[in-house]
């Protein structure tokens, strides 16, 4: 278990998350962003937690929805806030944007805009740690989505058989942009079908940061320990909208209203309260801060410099 | 005569769709978030409400899966309008259009047809970056069996996808995201305009600009420009990519002497190649008087921050130093 400080430090990530994206949605609202976004509110306990369970030199792939990897990861809000205004001193030099945020020496493989993009990606690190002999896991993350797509039977079956370092982690937060999981799977839960590739599935509560960690430090430890891949499924919700764009015609307020009330922050700080670890009014002075330190990471973006035409026609081969 | 009627792009893809669904029991529409949420481009907004979820049918994240489905109902005579939301995630069902839909009727001597549409958004210029802003269409017209259509007006967007449904062969219908609130008159009738056929959208002595879908637009601009400086463009709006109607440019180069392709795509094996190529293979390049030109997008993937975006791309006004730049060259007269 982590000591109180780490405990700390995770709530700390949760409100950093939660900030960052809060301030990106009030920015592409007021026409300040260009391109698109996706949101990761309330699903803050499911990067976090995860994050949290893995050792130096372990990797992450990321999705569409990648600001909270990101951050969890320990990305620099400065720099994420630099690539998302398109500034030379953003992760990927303001080439990339939200969907690409990136920084492959330090573990952080990137985030995607291809829906299931990431899953050969993990594989293919999970590869080099076994080959290489090394201690080292894949932390793949990917939505409910993903699980629709091919390249997802493909790569269970590839981690199972070659028994990859990998755990892969599927945030079921309800949907995948309008379809409910409801429709798309004939079969619940997601983690059910890890039996067919002959790997260990398991849901979990997703608004549960500790819930999270636990399954994702025994999943890792399965990894490193030799013995293959494992499926977890978090069971979570986003809040916002699938994008920047997003009338919610496939859902209901209430439905929003339900989840919104077993919020993972709410939930974590609780209980860091209970134990102590948290005085009363902390939640709030933690809050204003990571609203603050975000504000002022997307200022300081604001004055760095914009990347040089002619770098557009850089970086296409090493 | 009662005042044309002016809608969307958007609206007259949708037109297209609906009165195509109330005319046949037969065509369906198939895609991601099509259904309530109206598609991620808004064009099938309030279909579902009208057909029902069994004719405008909200997938799961399967376009290998659903597009292989909609070739098998297409082999089996229905008619299938599958939707891929960007034009990027055609890659995940290239097996399915490419080995499959183009080739069945060939392979099987004839005795079958796959009257498969294919409608997605393509192009830049959305801040969408690498993955979501790509004009993979030459690919296509690379495989014999399909067809490759990519409309610039709303006209002939209600036009085309009409004559798309009706012909027997897979089409790959090419919509442009910043043209969905272009306007434009559009008639309330079931009308065709049919594959292979460019239009002569602008007439001129000068030079002949040939483009197709968003960037038929970005040639009208550019030839409004030049025609201020005393240049008169001809313009050609391909509109079907495959088949490629080359004999319409050829008339117009025969009598400017000078061709510049516009493409959004990138330069290197772009269709504006195959156009080029079309043209100095036949008797008219005698009637050239300069190499040809293309306006293309550069040779890397679409970079998000909005300036290098737009550095990138072609412009109207790259389009204009183009040709004044063909103007400018030397006359290419060897002895
Ligand atoms: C291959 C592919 N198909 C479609 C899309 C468009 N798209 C982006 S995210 C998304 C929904 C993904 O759902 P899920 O995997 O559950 O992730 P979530 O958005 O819920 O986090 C869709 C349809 C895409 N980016 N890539
Ligand atoms: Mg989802």
């Amino acid at each position: 278990m982590k000591s109180t400080e780490e405990r700390r430090e995770m709530l700390w990530k949760m409100l950093l998350i939660r900030a960052f994206d809060e301030k990106v949605n009030d920015l592409y609202a007021e026409g300040r962003v260009h391109g698109t976004a996706h949101f990761y509110v309330g699903q803050e306990a499911v990067a976090v937690g995860a994050v949290a369970a893995l050792k130096e030199g372990d990797v992450i792939t990321s999705t569409h929805r990648g600001h909270g990897h990101a951050i969890a990861f320990g990305l620099d809000v400065d720099r994420m806030a630099a690539e998302l205004l398109g500034k030379a001193t953003g992760y990927c030099r303001g080439k990339g944007g939200s969907m690409h945020i990136a920084d492959v020496s330090a573990g952080m493989l990137g985030a995607n805009g291809i829906v299931g993009g990431s899953m050969g990606i993990a594989c293919g690190a999970g590869w080099a740690f076994k080959r290489r002999g090394q201690d080292r896991a894949a932390l793949c993350f990917f939505g409910d989505g993903a699980v629709q797509e091919g390249i997802s039977s493909e790569t269970f079956n590839l981690a199972a058989i070659w028994k990859l370092p990998v755990v892969f982690l599927c945030e079921n937060n309800q949907y995948a942009m309008s379809l409910s999981v409801r429709k798309a799977f004939a079969v619940e839960p997601i983690s059910g079908r890890a039996a067919a590739y002959g790997m260990p599935g398991e849901t979990v509560d997703g608004m549960d940061l500790e819930e999270v960690y636990r399954a994702a430090a025994a999943a890792l430890k399965r990894a490193r320990d030799g013995e293959g891949p494992t499926l977890i499924e978090t069971v979570t919700y986003r809040y916002l909208g699938h994008s920047k764009s997003d009338a919610n015609l496939y859902r209901t307020r209430e439905e929003i209203r339900q989840w919104r009330e077993m919020d993972p922050i709410e939930r974590f700080a609780g209980k860091l309260q209970e134990e102590g670890a948290l005085a009363e009014n902390e939640l709030q002075e933690m809050e204003s801060r990571a609203y603050r330190r975000i504000d002022e990471a997307f200022e300081k973006a604001a004055k760095e410099p914009e990347p040089e035409l002619k770098s557009a026609l850089e970086d296409v081969y090493a | 005569m009662p005042e044309a009627r002016v809608i969307t792009y958007r609206e007259a893809v949708r037109e297209a769709m609906v009165q195509a669904m109330r005319h046949n029991e037969e065509v369906f529409l198939m895609g991601e978030d099509v259904g309530v949420y109206g598609g991620a481009f808004g064009v099938s907004r309030g279909m579902v409400e009208e057909f029902g979820e069994d004719r405008v049918v909200d997938t799961p994240l399967s376009e290998a899966g659903f597009v292989g489905l909609c070739t098998g109902a297409a082999l089996l005579g229905m008619r299938p309008i599958a939707e891929i939301q960007f034009s990027d995630f055609i890659t995940h069902c290239m097996d399915q259009l490419v080995n499959q839909a183009a080739k069945v009727r060939y392979m099987f001597g004839g005795e079958a047809s796959v009257p498969l549409v294919v409608r997605t958004p393509g192009g830049a210029g959305t801040g969408a970056a690498a993955q979501h802003s790509q004009s993979l269409e030459a690919w296509f017209v690379h495989v014999p069996g399909l067809k490759v259509v990519m409309p610039s007006t709303p006209y002939d967007a209600k036009g085309l996808l009409l004559a798309a449904l009706d012909d027997p062969n897979p089409v790959i219908f090419y919509e442009h995201k910043l043209l969905y609130n272009r306007k434009g008159e559009v008639p309330e009738d079931l009308y065709r305009v049919p594959l292979g056929e460019a239009a002569l959208s602008r007439e001129g002595e000068d030079v002949t600009l040939v483009a197709a879908g968003l960037m038929h637009h970005y040639a009208l601009e550019a030839a409004d420009a030049l025609s201020g400086e005393g240049v008169e463009a001809e313009v050609i709006d391909l509109r079907t990519l495959s088949p490629m109607d080359h004999r319409t440019v050829a008339r117009s180069v025969e009598k400017t002497g000078k061709l510049v392709v516009v493409e959004e795509d990138v330069k290197t094996c772009g269709w504006g190649a195959e156009v080029v190529s079309r043209i100095v293979e036949s008797e008219s390049f005698y009637a050239l008087d300069r190499s040809p030109a293309r306006v293309a997008a550069a040779d890397v993937p679409i970079p998000y921050n909005r300036r290098l975006e737009a550095y990138v791309r072609p412009t109207p006004e790259k389009v204009v130093e183009a040709v004044k730049a063909l103007l400018d060259a030397r006359v290419g007269v060897y002895a």
